[in-house]
């Protein structure tokens, strides 16, 4: 028998609920503490100014007019995805897929290139390119979706897999159309004609991606907040139980939920090839496909605080880059910068919901800040 | 008891879960040989105060005392080595293994493992206090009350001196529960201290030898149960004089509204749920149906509701103005609303099935009616005035609108669902166990609610499980016994011991 023993030294506690003032402050103080961890890191590290690093990645996402850009472009490009996965999520359906759908969208749209370029307007061409991403990403969405609402399959491992199918076609396309031959690439499709190509609008190359991801942001805010699809959308994803007690058919509404999530990440593949890099290749989604879930996650499904976390992780990779190349660092100190960012970040939601009672404290920690 | 040192003495126990506070500075004693009923409405944090006991919480402040020695409880382990063991509401057995296996099952012990000893200090206990176990019986082939039996023996084999019973009667029959009560009884004669937590006044009548009332958290009376009464205690948990007699108006004009016929459910596993069920609801009156849980009641609404596959049998719907039949079986949930038959279903799960706990009452209330007009957009505004009205005509307890309904008490919750089902004035009301886990007052404002809607013409059906409750508002009352119907009384003159025996053996005293 143990009689007198001590009351343990911290507990975890669930919060009722907190005020969106404080837990947007938790997350400054969250991001604060992750510059502070991070200049001790590379102080001890690499025996720089953390102040001047800091500096360099700055100007590194937003030193001049051009790199302003190429950030937005690229924030842009994350942003569409996140909007993508954000309906699917809503559902609860890890749609974990994005880099697939986003690669058929590409390869779609490389293939109006190089078919259709020449044959018919520009803006005609885009449109057509537009319609036909978003079918093949809708395509690529809807396999998964189809399989979990006819038969159970688990949609995390399936839409992974759909992931690696649309490598191997990626693969396959870039060896068809390889440019010039023996380089195992496509190359710059179109380099003199520019057919395909976003047109500079305003003299601004990237201008017609902000529109678009931008239009996207509001219609899928609009779609997932007050249209009746919305709703359904949020009542499959809380209790699929109350979904069939009201007669919803749950199954059309995965099917139909996941071919829209497609479609986006689709039209990202589009935006990624004729909107930037004018190529495709394997590494066209280059992993963001994840990192939008990131994205979609933190911002709770939000399309317009998405835009705020995607222009944080662009602006962190782009500073990372600078940081690497201007101070010869590897890549792998940059990516602990973010890391570590990213961790603070993740962790202050922790304690958004929860708190902790440390010993002898129980009775006055009211309302205390806890980070 | 006079002069005795308590086993147990907490002395300002407090306890706060965020803004709540669950116990404030709650004194309580519990003594050797005395069974202790612990009364309270729900939300009184009975069962918060008993959790610390066990250790699965740990108080914000207070002092615990065990034999006069102050002790600090930080997991269930530390309780059991004071000799507290704790009977929860939800039972924790593992279904596959048999009931000797889950007894010893986290016990720590040398060597080899000799079950013919496990199984004779069970058969001992057993003996020694009135227990039929039998220790190789797996569970997954126990009744409920069996499986209650195996975890009491389960905390006595651990040697335990205090039993907590969290809401032991809840689950039982009659029968099932004089059982209990008589080995209750044959424990606290062995001096065993035993707390058992109740909101029945009842039960706290016949077996408890003190009672504890908590009222938000406090203890607001501790008195010998000789020396009060039901209408006292009641008083104490509500904290003003209530009414405890349910209305139970004449039926008029009854006609059919709802003809089933040999329905037969078989389960995914082609387990039969339902077989061969036969009855007609009228309107203007209450069905209730009774039975042991898990006897069909919910296979039978989600049949006629259209959420369960159906292998044979009718449910056919009498419109009320037409008189047409139409058949329900085959349809789903909403192509039985565009047919125009309004039925109403209160499900037992209220936050799983009937609502979403993570939206508010608006979004909620919208579940029924987001459908309406063409357009693309779904109209949140009548439904938003229909949250204030059921805010405002059921007096539900809420910070606003906008609340997610996980947030409310369960009487609350309840009160959102019952709202809007009755919204949209349906004439079959179909609802399961409406008033488990609410307290008093929410109870007889929901009784309230189902006998309006039983005068205004509707044919109400109410799955229970408190028989005292059955027998007072129901007009009529179809028992089931293992998916069969066992038979149907008359709810004026029916007798709680039949119904009960019905409930257990197919057609009761006559199936003997």
């Amino acid at each position: 028998m143990n009689h007198k023993v001590k009351e343990p030294f911290v507990r975890i506690t669930k919060r009722d609920s907190m005020p969106v003032w404080r837990g947007w402050l938790t997350r400054l103080i969250g991001l604060v503490l992750a510059l502070i961890v991070c200049a001790i890191v590379i102080f001890a590290m690499v025996k720089l100014n953390p102040l001047k690093v800091y500096g360099a990645m700055w100007q590194g996402a937003f030193g001049s007019t051009k790199r302003i850009w190429v950030t937005t472009r690229d924030t842009m490009m994350l942003l569409c995805i996140g909007i993508g996965l954000a309906s699917a999520f809503k559902m609860r359906f890890w749609n974990i897929g994005a880099e697939g759908q986003i690669l058929v969208g590409g390869i779609a749209t490389a293939a109006c290139m190089i078919y259709l370029g020449g044959t018919m307007p520009t803006w005609l061409l885009l449109v057509v390119m537009f319609a036909v991403s978003a079918v093949a990403g809708a395509v690529w969405g809807v396999i998964p979706a189809f399989f979990k609402a006819r038969f159970g399959t688990n949609e995390t491992l399936f839409t992974l897999m759909m992931n690696y199918v649309a490598i191997q076609l990626t693969s396959y396309f870039v060896a068809k159309w390889e440019n010039p031959f023996g380089s195992n690439t496509v190359g710059v499709i179109n380099q003199t004609t520019k057919a395909g190509w976003f047109p500079a609008i305003l003299n601004q190359q990237y201008l017609l991606n902000v529109i678009i991801v931008m239009a996207l942001t509001v219609i899928v805010f609009v779609y997932l907040r007050s249209s009746k699809q919305g709703y359904e959308i949020s009542v499959v994803g809380e209790s699929e139980r109350t979904a069939r007690y009201i007669g919803i058919n749950v199954r059309r509404v995965i099917i139909r939920t996941m071919m829209i999530s497609g479609a986006i990440c689709g039209i990202a593949g589009f935006i990624a090839v004729s909107g930037a890099s004018h190529t495709i290749s394997t590494s066209t989604a280059g992993g963001r496909g994840f990192t939008a879930i990131i994205v979609a996650w933190l911002a709770k499904f939000n399309t317009f605080v998405m835009i705020l976390i995607a222009a944080l992780l662009v602006f962190l990779e782009k500073g990372a880059m600078q940081i690497a190349s201007q101070y010869n660092l590897n890549d792998y100190a940059s990516q602990m910068i973010t890391g570590i960012i990213l961790f603070f970040i993740l962790g202050s939601e922790f304690f958004i919901n929860y708190r902790l009672v440390f010993r002898g404290n129980a009775l006055r920690e009211k309302g205390g800040e806890t980070v | 008891m006079e002069g005795s040192v308590p086993a147990i003495r907490m002395r300002d126990i407090t306890k706060t879960f965020g803004p709540t506070v669950a116990n404030d500075r709650v004194k309580l004693d519990i003594y050797r040989g005395e069974i202790l009923a612990l009364l309270g409405e729900n939300g009184s944090g009975k069962t918060t105060l008993m959790n610390m006991l066990s250790g699965i919480y740990f108080p914000d402040a207070g002092q615990i005392f065990v034999e006069d020695k102050e002790v600090s409880i930080r997991s269930p382990k530390d309780a059991y080595d004071l000799g507290i063991g704790m009977i929860h509401q939800h039972f924790k057995l593992v279904d596959v293994l048999t009931a000797a296996e889950n007894i010893i099952l986290g016990m720590t012990g040398k060597g080899r493992l000799d079950m013919k000893a496990v199984d004779d200090k069970i058969r001992e206990i057993c003996s020694l206090y009135g227990f039929d176990v039998d220790p190789k019986q797996k569970i997954y082939d126990m009744s409920v009350s069996q499986k209650q039996t195996v975890e009491i023996v389960k905390v006595l084999y651990r040697g335990a001196e205090i039993l907590i019973l969290d809401e032991p009667t809840a689950v039982l029959t009659p029968q099932e529960t004089d059982k209990l009560f008589s080995v209750l009884r044959n424990m606290r004669n062995d001096g065993k201290a035993i707390v058992i937590i109740t909101h029945k006044l009842h039960e706290v009548e016949e077996i408890s030898d003190r009672v504890v009332v908590l009222r938000r958290g406090q203890n607001v009376g501790d008195v010998p149960t000789k020396e009060t009464n039901a209408a006292e205690m009641t008083n104490m948990m509500v904290g003003r004089s209530v009414s405890l007699n349910i209305n139970r108006p004449e039926p008029k004009n009854q006609k059919p509204r709802l003809v089933v016929e040999n329905l037969t459910v078989k389960d995914i596993d082609g387990v039969t749920k339902l077989s061969d069920v036969s009855f007609t609801a009228n309107s203007g009156e209450i069905l209730g149906i009774a039975g042991i849980s898990g006897c069909g009641q919910r296979e039978l609404l989600e049949a006629i509701a259209g959420l369960q596959c159906v292998e044979s049998g009718s449910v056919a719907y009498i419109n009320p103005e037409t008189e047409a039949k139409i058949e329900l079986i085959g349809k789903d949930p909403c192509a039985i609303s565009s047919m125009g038959v309004a039925l109403s279903f209160v499900p037992e799960d209220r936050l799983g099935m009937g609502l979403v706990g993570n939206m508010d009452l608006t979004d909620n209330m919208m579940l029924r009616s987001y459908r309406c007009g063409n357009s693309p957009f779904a109209d949140r505004k009548s439904p938003n005035s229909l949250a204030k009205r059921v805010v405002c005509e059921l007096e539900v307890n809420t910070p606003g609108v906008s609340t997610p309904v996980r947030k409310l008490s369960g009487g609350n919750v309840q009160k959102v669902l019952v709202g809007r089902e009755i919204s949209s004035a349906p004439s079959v009301l179909m609802t399961a166990y409406a008033v488990r886990g609410l307290d008093i007052n929410s109870s007889y404002t929901i009784y309230d609610l189902i006998n309006r809607q039983k005068e205004q013409g509707v044919a109400v059906i109410f799955v229970g499980e408190d028989l005292d409750v059955l027998l007072e508002l129901c007009d009529r009352i179809l028992v089931l016994c293992g998916g069969k119907v066992s038979g149907i009384v008359d709810g004026r003159s029916a007798d709680k011991r039949d119904v009960g025996m019905m409930m257990t053996k197919l057609g009761g005293e006559a199936g003997k």
